[in-house]
């Protein structure tokens, strides 16, 4: 077995969907156009062949029903797989994402669990405009009793699926098609990436930079860039949006005392503002300066290619805010008659 | 005779285990003794019994904001459910559910809850479930009249009918929606009519009509069970009291809903003494050993109660318990 085997990002949950249904009768995938690349790329390839159309079900469009479907085969015994090949379709299925499917544990007293993984595909980008483009993990990330996932690349694309397959929750597995084609080492065994916790892509101390999903990527980028101009940064990949990893952020805060989020979401009671809340109430005073977000403005997809242009952060929007940031006055320079730190 | 006397007298002692646990909720929720919303079954036994007698424990039911029916129709505790009524530790969901969300997966209730329609979907989830194990098990979603103003209705007519899953859907049509008569919901009013175009069988029955209701419940379940897809089952009845609690929304009243002539028009169709009165009068069972029944009921209820009372309340420490498993 080859320990060094390359394999694309879309291919690797691919791997994970065969090798779970293989070990596991009670894993099926079911969703809109689970047969078709047009929908899910080449994720779903080969899977109705080696499982047949019991357990790989493509459906009509309805979102609402077919994921109550999913849920109620979850309570039932089952590990289903639901996909939405455009995340934006999952509103339409909100009611049993939220109410039922996140609420069943808790409000039943523990008697029936939703094994569940719920998969939404970010889809943005080629003007497809404001309802083939949003990224939601804020907004299931508000929701008590869902995990939420996002890996930003193939080993953990594999990792994460088999993981969010085994969780005994809810799990809302999110990728990005702007990441299918990257490649990366995968082991070809069935491994888990844990649920909850980041990964350090690169230590540094001048400044906390935090990120998942595409952005982590353009982080890494703007990371590489930063260091030939001398800095250095400590680059945290969330892989997992909640729970999210608070103690490794934390302690690369107390190192920096700089922290600055990227985030692929909103600005407004996103992914970024509960990132920084969380530090300033948890280590307020281990802070430098304030601390910087690089999100979506508040503002939906657009359309047209010099729109997006200015709508979607880059690794060069990232590296900008690191500078900016290291060049903010410091919380002494900003507020002089504060008392010294102890 | 046509109906075995241990069918017979199962529908009787259900039907009257779930109107006497339903009343005596009354004056517990009066006194506040009973503080989450309770919407009471009183006037529908028929729909519970009549078609949880045809299945078997291994089948699933999933119920609605009115399901205190459905549960002990399936098998589900008494005892258990009284206590959840009360919010207590030792109730069917720990008191984290209360009257909404009884469930018992052991005895096939895998939940109930208040959004109407939201079941539905579930209900074919397990369907499904049972379809791709090949275990053939039954699903029955229950729901109102007031669910088939939801669009996830028709998605899961179709998707159930196009996957021929073994799934019944129920509705208890008690003609009013919350406060909202169906007349006003509605321009057509047979409801059975909505599973014929996704090519469903579709049933009407009197729901205050136990034999009735078991009878096609039986030939909707069979069916099922033999791999011929879903169906679907309209059963008319009426709650005997309003929409929640123990109110009974008569016009004139406060809550101002319901003419007193139609209340006490489907008083006269009481279907526990519609059952009781043909029982006896075709002589196919005794006076007495349905007053044996409605006694022993009587002790059932005291006892549920007594259970409830004796206990406690959920800690505080446990708030957060069960958000994840």
């Amino acid at each position: 077995m080859s320990s060094n085997r390359r394999l694309s990002y879309s291919l690797a949950i691919n791997e994970a969907l065969h090798q779970m249904m293989a070990a596991d009768d009670s894993v099926f995938l079911i969703g809109q156009g689970v047969n078709s690349p047009w929908y899910v790329g080449n994720t779903a390839q080969g899977l109705l062949a080696a499982f047949g159309d019991r357990r790989v079900i493509d459906t009509p469009v309805s979102e609402n029903g077919i994921t109550g479907t999913a849920v109620g085969a979850a309570i039932a015994g089952m590990r289903p797989i639901v996909v939405h090949p455009r995340m934006d379709f999952m509103f339409y299925a909100m009611d049993p994402i939220i109410n039922e499917a996140a609420n069943w544990y808790y409000m039943n007293g523990g008697k029936a669990s939703v094994p569940l993984v719920i998969w939404g595909i970010i889809n943005r980008g080629g003007e497809q405009a404001a309802q083939h483009s949003q990224a939601l993990h804020a907004t299931f990330a508000h929701i008590p009793g869902l995990k939420v996932v996002m890996p930003s690349n193939a080993y953990d694309a594999k990792g994460l699926m088999i993981s969010a397959i085994r969780d005994p929750n809810p799990v809302i597995f999110v990728d990005d098609r702007w990441l299918y084609e990257l490649e990366d080492t995968v082991p070809e065994e069935i491994y888990e990436v844990p649920i909850g916790k980041g990964a350090i892509r690169k230590t540094g101390s001048d400044l906390t930079l935090v990120a998942s999903s595409f952005m982590a990527q353009e982080a890494f980028k703007a990371v590489q860039e930063l260091s030939g101009e001398k800095i250095e940064v400590d680059l945290i990949d969330l892989r997992t949006v909640k729970p999210l990893d608070q103690e490794l952020i934390l302690e690369s805060v107390k190192k920096t005392g700089k922290l600055l989020i990227a985030d692929g979401g909103w600005k407004t009671c996103g992914l970024a503002a509960e990132i920084s809340a969380m530090v300033c109430e948890t280590i307020f005073g281990y802070l430098k300066a304030p601390i910087s977000r690089v999100t979506l403005q508040d503002c939906p997809a657009p359309a047209s290619a010099t729109l997006e242009q200015a709508y979607y952060p880059t690794a060069e929007t990232i590296a900008q805010a690191v500078r900016d940031l290291l060049q903010s006055p410091t919380r002494e320079g900003l507020y002089p008659d504060l008392p010294k730190k102890q | 005779m046509k109906y075995s006397q241990d069918l017979l007298e199962c529908l009787y002692r259900m039907m009257v285990r779930i109107r006497l646990c339903e009343e005596s909720l009354v004056e517990p929720i009066i006194k506040r003794e009973v503080r989450c919303p309770c919407h009471l079954y009183s006037g529908q036994e028929a729909v519970a019994a009549g078609i949880c007698a045809s299945l078997t424990k291994a089948d699933y039911v999933w119920g609605t904001h009115r399901s205190h029916g459905h549960f002990l129709a399936k098998g589900g505790s008494m005892a258990a459910m009284v206590a959840e009524i009360f919010g207590c530790a030792s109730g069917c969901s720990r008191g984290r559910g209360g009257s909404m969300h009884l469930i018992d997966p052991e005895q096939g209730i895998l939940g109930a809850a208040p959004i109407v329609a939201g079941t539905i979907a579930l209900a074919m989830g397990a369907a499904l479930a049972s379809s791709i194990r090949g275990d053939n098990r039954v699903a029955v979603s229950f729901f109102g009249d007031g669910a088939t103003g939801e669009g996830v209705l028709y998605e899961c007519l179709n998707f159930a009918a196009l996957k021929k899953l073994p799934l019944v859907f129920v509705c208890e049509n008690n003609f009013y929606a919350t406060h909202m008569p169906i007349r006003e919901c509605r321009v057509e009013n047979s409801i059975y009519k909505i599973g014929e175009p996704f090519c469903i069988t579709s049933y009407e029955v009197d729901g205050n009509d136990v034999l009735g209701v078991y009878e096609v419940g039986k030939k909707a379940i069979d069916q099922c069970r033999q791999g011929m897809g879903p169906a679907f089952i309209e059963c008319l009845t009426y709650r005997f009291r309003g929409h929640v609690g123990p109110d009974d929304n008569i016009q004139g009243d406060h809550t101002d809903i319901r003419p007193r002539e139609e209340i006490e028009a489907w008083l006269q169709k009481d279907p526990i003494s519609r059952f009781r009165d043909y029982l006896i009068n075709n002589g196919l069972m005794d006076r007495k050993i349905l007053d044996d029944i409605d006694r022993g009921v009587e002790t059932e209820v005291a006892q549920a109660h007594a259970f409830a009372k004796a206990s406690p309340h959920p800690d505080k420490k446990d708030l957060t318990r069960y958000v994840f498993k």
